[in-house]
C-alpha cells in the first residue's frame, strides 16, 4: 500500500452502553497502529453520514433498539454503506432475527439468527480462553449475559464457536462478536477490524 | 472447550455487567405487570420490591427483602436484567437472592439495616452488588467491599431530588480536590475519608470513581434524571416516581428518553409535556431524624 492512509472515522452508538470503552479501545487500537483516526459517540441520525464505519457497543439490546427507532436512526443504520463492529447487544441488534423476540424487529443487517442472554443470567456469565480464526493464540472472551447465534445464513463466516454455536463471526466487511473484545485489554480483534477497513 | 477453563463471578464480570447498564435508567417495581410496563418504556433493568420507598415509609415497620415469589415472577417476565434489594448486613438475605438469580443485589439503605457496623462482604459473592454512598469515603469503603457499581444515596421515597444533587456534587468535588494533591497528601485524605489509600490514588488518576456511578434518591421527573446526568453520572434509578405519579407508562417513558438526550433541553420539554401529576413529595427539612433513610450504613 502506497502513501498516506486515510482518516477514518469511527462512530460509537452512544444511544445507551458501554460507550466510554469502546471509544478507548477503538481510539487505543488505532494509536498503536499509527491510523489517522476520529473516534465519535453516535447519537444522531445526521451525524452517520461520512462515517468508515459503526460500532454497537454492550448493553440492553431492547432499550438501544428503541431508542434507534425514536431518534429516527433506523433507515440511516440499515441503509450505512460503512463497515459494523458489533458485540453483544449490537450482535442481537445487526441479526435478521432474535428468538423469541415480538416486541421489535432487528436491524438485519446479517443474515443470522441469535438467542439472547443464551449462557442464562449474570451469574452464569462467564471468561474464557477461546480460540479465532485470524489470530493464533486464544483470545481470552468476556461473556456477560451473552448472546450465541443458532443460525448463520450464506456469506457468514464463523470466527469461534463454544458449542457449534458461533460467538464471533465475519460477514464482509462487518464483524461481530457475542463477547466483549473491548473489555479484555487485548486489541487484536479491533486490530484485525481496523485492517478490513479501507 | 473446558467446563472449568469458564470462570464466573470474576471482578471484570461484575463491573462489566454494570457498565452496561450505562445511560440507562434502572426502575423499581412490584409486580409483574409494572416490571412489563419499565421495560416497553425502555428500562434497562428493574429493581423487584414488596413496596416502593414511599410506600415503605407510610408503612413503617421493619422492611425486609421481598417475597421471593414477588422476585421470580418479576424474574420470569421480563428479559432486561432484574434487581433486588438486601437489608444492609444481611448477608443470607443476600445468599437467597443469588440463589433465585437475581441479576444485581441492592445492599440498600431504602430497607432496615440487618447490621449497624458491617456491611456485607460482597466479595464472596458471584452476583454483584450495587450499593448507596452520600460521599467519596463511603463509596470507596464500599467498592472496597466488592461493590462493582455505586450509586447516589439521595433520600428515596421523598420525590426530592435535592439529596441526591447534594451526593453527587459531594462525590465529585471530592475527586476534583484529590486531583489537585500529591500522593502523600491523598494518603492523608484517605485516613480522613475512612477509606483505603490504593482506591483513592487510582479515583485521583481515573478522576471518576473506578466503579460506574448511577444517581438515585429522590428523581421524580424527566428533568430531575437529565439534570443527574449532566452533573456525571452514568445512569439514574427512579423508584417511586414512576409508580407513584399520575401516569405511569407516560412518565417511565419520558425519563429514559430524557437520560438519552440530557443535554438536549427542547426534548426534555417535548417529553415532559402533559406527563400529568409527579409524585407528590416531601419536603427533607421536615423530615424527622429517625425518618432518614441516607444515614443508615456509612
Amino acid at each position: 500500500m502506497a502513501g498516506k492512509p486515510s482518516l477514518f472515522r469511527i462512530g460509537i452508538l452512544a444511544l445507551q452502553g458501554n460507550v466510554t470503552e469502546h471509544i478507548d479501545a477503538f481510539t487505543h487500537a488505532c494509536r498503536i497502529q499509527d491510523i489517522p483516526h476520529e473516534i465519535l459517540p453516535l447519537r444522531k441520525k445526521e451525524e452517520i453520514t461520512g462515517l468508515t464505519a459503526i460500532a454497537i457497543p454492550g448493553g440492553e439490546s431492547t432499550t438501544i433498539a428503541r431508542l434507534i427507532d425514536k431518534n429516527g436512526m433506523r433507515d440511516a443504520m440499515v441503509h450505512f454503506s460503512g463497515s459494523y463492529f458489533a458485540t453483544c447487544a449490537g450482535l442481537v441488534l445487526l441479526a435478521s432475527e432474535i428468538i423469541g423476540e415480538e416486541r421489535y424487529t432487528p436491524l438485519g443487517i446479517l443474515d443470522i439468527s441469535v438467542s439472547r442472554n443464551a449462557f442464562g443470567r449474570q451469574k452464569d456469565s462467564f471468561e474464557s480462553d477461546i480460540n479465532v480464526q485470524g489470530l493464533d493464540t486464544p483470545f481470552h472472551a468476556v461473556f456477560i449475559r451473552a448472546p450465541v447465534v443458532i443460525r448463520t445464513g450464506s456469506h457468514i463466516q464463523v470466527l469461534a464457536a463454544i458449542d457449534s454455536m458461533a460467538v464471533a463471526l465475519q460477514a464482509g466487511k462487518h464483524m461481530a462478536f457475542a463477547f466483549h473484545p473491548e473489555l479484555s485489554g487485548d486489541l487484536r480483534l479491533h486490530s484485525l477490524f481496523l485492517s478490513t477497513l479501507s | 472447550m473446558k467446563l472449568e477453563d469458564l470462570r464466573h463471578g470474576t471482578v471484570l464480570l461484575k463491573r462489566g455487567f454494570a457498565s452496561m447498564q450505562k445511560g440507562g435508567v434502572i426502575m423499581d417495581v412490584v409486580n409483574a405487570e409494572q416490571a412489563k410496563i419499565a421495560e416497553e418504556a425502555g428500562a434497562v433493568a428493574v429493581m423487584a420490591l414488596e413496596r416502593v420507598p414511599a410506600d415503605i415509609r407510610k408503612a413503617g415497620g421493619v422492611a425486609r427483602m421481598a417475597d421471593p415469589n414477588k422476585v421470580i415472577e418479576i424474574m420470569e417476565t421480563v428479559s432486561i436484567p432484574v434487581m433486588a434489594k438486601t437489608r444492609i448486613g444481611h448477608f443470607v438475605e443476600a445468599q437467597v437472592l443469588e440463589s433465585l438469580g437475581v441479576d444485581m443485589i441492592d445492599e440498600s439503605e431504602v430497607l432496615t439495616p440487618a447490621d449497624e457496623e458491617y456491611h456485607i462482604d460482597k466479595k464472596k459473592f458471584t452476583v454483584p452488588f450495587v450499593c448507596g454512598a452520600r460521599n467519596l469515603g463511603e463509596a470507596l469503603r464500599r467498592i472496597d467491599e466488592g461493590a462493582a457499581m455505586i450509586r447516589t444515596k439521595g433520600e428515596a421515597g421523598t420525590g426530592n431530588v435535592v439529596e441526591a444533587v447534594r451526593h453527587m456534587r459531594a462525590i465529585t468535588s471530592e475527586i476534583r480536590r484529590l486531583q489537585g494533591m500529591d500522593e502523600t497528601e491523598m494518603v492523608q485524605r484517605a485516613r480522613e475519608i475512612e477509606a483505603p489509600a490504593p482506591l483513592v490514588i487510582e479515583t485521583a488518576a481515573l478522576g471518576r470513581l473506578p466503579v460506574v456511578n448511577f444517581s438515585a434518591g429522590g428523581i421524580a421527573t424527566p428533568s430531575d434524571a437529565a439534570m443527574m446526568m449532566q452533573m456525571g453520572c452514568d445512569g439514574v434509578f427512579v423508584g417511586s416516581g414512576i409508580f407513584k405519579s399520575g401516569s405511569p407508562e407516560l412518565m417511565a417513558k419520558a425519563i429514559v428518553e430524557a437520560v438519552n438526550h440530557y443535554d438536549e433541553p427542547a426534548v426534555i420539554a417535548e417529553v415532559s409535556k402533559g406527563l400529568g401529576e409527579a409524585m407528590r413529595g416531601l419536603d427533607i427539612h421536615l423530615l424527622a431524624p429517625e425518618e432518614v433513610l441516607q444515614t443508615r450504613g456509612r
